[in-house]
């Protein structure tokens, strides 16, 4: 009897598993349902909101690229004219004092953010093209066209890159757009090699062979089938290549062979501080500015983080 | 079957080059595509049948790849002759193909759509708006539910019977006059794959397409071919009407896979198998290639390759047994049951009875 009894319980034990366990499996395909109906780029997004820092970074950054593109009617003063004391720790609407020839800070610094997104993006614009037409190029094709392509990569990435920076830099003239040309056109070489690599292994997936039994020409074979398949890591790259783009416009102002004064960049305002008196009694005229290099670059560098790791889930899932 | 013939393979050898050697996957193949059949090609792995259906697109890199010779005929052009942009108007245009996996052979990142609409723009110059059109009606005759909806979908939101739909679409969109499926049914499971080859018949008929069906599951075989060509080694051995190579085999490679045919009867008896493995491709091959897991072979297999022999119009074997002076072989037990109704169909066939499908297609 209490054989019997224990028999029954198992049995509606096992129901009552068997019914949890077929809402759990409902669940999951409804829920799997959901996930179907997006595209690939919801879905990357959707995993990099789930991201909170590379969230924020982005905030920040849009917040950055804003005030590059409003620059001239969020500057309290004029950029370049000589509008209070000199030397002055703030006060009234100088909010971040004044320069050596009475300047303010804030407005100088406002428009060093729009110079840093000009040759953050210009210069990674520029590589990307190159970096990405060479790699494709090169990956698809093979042979000799890859043989050449890849002595130039070589060749170009065993220059002393600040050497030659700094060289065409003297040569050709400071100022923003040499700086952004410059950039551009030096630092395609890892670009041009991770793409070619994404391109070796992808042009042997079935669906390359596909389009062209379909009938495809070769340069849409390329641009629809294969470019679109390497899009996301150069999209990591490109992220990254914008803080380094930043970084090295830094440093060349710093050096004064960046951005050529007036105009401000945070570099050239941060060279102010290779004076003594100014780098210890008067920090408001460059802890700014290195704070603001500190926070462009951390922001997209996280965002790049974010969004690797919102572009490589896909791929183990 | 006196309908015009669409492409004419003669003599075809193909080999690749590696690093160990030349090997000669494909060796002397030749075989004739009717309008309105379906030829299947069978064989094992690494006879030969992909790689001879490629050669028919030029989809074999180029770079270790070397047609020794022959010559594919279509139209009246050799297609082996061709430049690779007049090549690329007849791929997907003339000849489309659908590949063994769909899992793999669409593009992740376009829109399923617009992968069936690209061709009819680039091949038919149609509009962008009228290839999207035609695009959702080809979606519904391959039996895409809520053709609307699934045109703006991506690859990965499908399953591997739609995306094989999806592939059908694409390489019948331009209405070829040839499709070569390559084992399209194999990455599938069965009732996926009895829907697809029901798909791929019904189109047949409508769209009146030649279809080369590469596979080694003689089930399959049994469910869509007209005609069948058997390789091994890279040379046809032996090609016939589907009755005839189910019920009247005569090469010996024939009986053999028909005797390693699961069927349906219960018993006891072990699954035959074919001895040995195919012979290396490296080396060259003398006498006939499959002389040595050859259980009836005679002397002279070992030495000279064997004739096409001719048993009827449209039946062809590569074996020496049917030469006159051969001595008289009894076929394994399958096979003579097989021939027995063959025999038998082929009294009362003034009744127009055709003898191939259901009883054979238990294989898988």
């Amino acid at each position: 009897m209490v054989q019997h009894v224990g028999d029954k319980q198992a049995e509606a034990l096992f129901h009552l598993v068997d019914a949890v366990e077929r809402a759990t499996v409902l669940g999951n395909t409804t829920e799997q349902l959901a996930n179907d109906g997006d595209s690939y780029v919801k879905t990357v997004a959707k995993r990099f909101m789930k991201n909170k820092l590379a969230v924020i970074s982005l905030v920040v950054f849009v917040l950055l690229l804003l005030t590059a593109v409003f620059a001239d009617s969020l500057s309290p003063h004029p950029r370049d004219a000589s509008v209070g004391m000199f030397q002055a720790a703030p006060y009234d609407n100088f909010l971040l004092g004044t320069d050596d020839i009475g300047r303010d800070v804030l407005t100088r610094l406002i428009h060093g953010t729009q110079v840093s997104m000009i040759v953050g993006f210009g210069s990674v614009l520029i590589y990307v093209i190159i970096g990405t037409t060479l790699g494709l190029v090169s990956g698809y094709f093979g042979g000799i066209v890859d043989s050449l392509i890849m002595r130039l990569t070589e060749a170009s990435m065993s220059f002393p890159f600040f050497m030659v920076i700094l060289t065409l830099v003297s040569l050709l003239g400071s100022g923003i757009w040499v700086v952004t040309a410059v950039l551009g056109i030096l630092s395609w070489p890892p670009l041009c090699r991770l793409v070619r690599g994404q391109v070796l292994t992808i042009k042997e997936q079935d669906f390359v062979l596909a389009a062209v039994a379909t009938g495809y020409s070769t340069p849409a074979i390329l641009v629809k089938h294969i470019l679109p398949n390497v899009l996301s890591p150069i999209l990591v790259n490109a992220t990254f290549g914008i803080a380094t783009a930043i970084l090295t416009e830094a440093s060349l102002s710093f050096l004064g062979v960046g951005v050529k004064k007036p105009r401000p960049s945070w570099g050239n305002i941060l060279s102010e501080a290779q004076s003594l008196r100014v780098l210890t009694s008067e920090p408001w005229r460059w802890v700014p500015a290195g704070i603001l290099i500190f926070i462009a670059v951390l922001a997209i560098n996280f965002i790049g983080e974010g969004l690797r790791e919102a572009i490589e889930g896909e791929r183990k899932s | 079957m006196t309908n015009p013939i669409v492409l004419d393979v003669n003599n075809l050898a193909v080999s690749f080059q590696t690093f160990e050697g030349d090997v000669k996957a494909v060796r002397g193949v030749s075989f004739q595509l009717k309008k309105g059949e379906t030829l299947a090609i069978v064989g094992e792995s690494g006879s030969g049948k992909s790689v001879s259906t490629k050669a028919i697109n030029r989809l074999l890199p180029v770079k270790n790849t070397l047609i020794e010779s022959g010559e594919i005929l279509f139209e009246g052009k050799d297609l082996l002759q061709l430049s690779e942009k007049d090549m690329q108007k007849v791929r997907g245009n003339d000849i489309a193909m659908i590949f063994q996996d769909p899992m793999t052979s669409l593009n992740p990142t376009m829109k399923v759509g617009k992968q069936i609409a690209e061709p009819l723009i680039a091949h038919i110059g149609l509009s962008k708006e009228k290839a999207k059109a035609r695009a959702i009606e080809l979606m519904d005759l391959v039996g895409i539910r809520n053709p609307n909806e699934a045109y703006k979908r991506y690859p990965h939101q499908f399953s591997g019977g739609m995306r094989q739909r999806v592939m059908i679409a694409i390489a019948l969109a331009c209405e070829p006059k040839i499709l070569i499926a390559d084992e399209p049914t194999t990455a599938l499971d069965v009732t996926i794959q009895a829907q697809i080859l029901d798909l791929m018949n019904k189109l047949k008929k409508e769209l009146d397409t030649s279809i080369i069906f590469i596979t080694h599951d003689l089930g399959v075989v049994a469910q869509m071919a007209d005609r069948v060509a058997v390789m091994y080694a890279g040379q046809i051995v032996e090609v016939g009407t589907a009755d005839e190579i189910f019920y009247n085999p005569m090469h010996p490679y024939t009986w053999g896979l028909l005797a390693s045919m699961p069927t349906l009867e219960v018993g006891k008896k072990q699954l035959y198998t074919i001895p040995g493995s195919p012979p290396n491709l490296l080396h060259p091959v003398k006498g006939d290639a499959f002389a040595p897991r050859n259980d009836y072979a005679l002397g002279i297999d070992f030495v000279e390759e064997p004739d096409l022999f001719q048993v009827t119009e449209t039946h062809y074997a590569k074996t020496w047994l049917l030469h006159p002076d051969a001595p008289s072989v009894i076929p394994p037990e399958e096979v003579r049951r097989r021939k027995e109704k063959y025999q038998t169909v082929r009294m009362g066939k003034a009744c127009g009875e055709r003898i191939g499908g259901g009883a054979i297609g238990s294989g898988g």
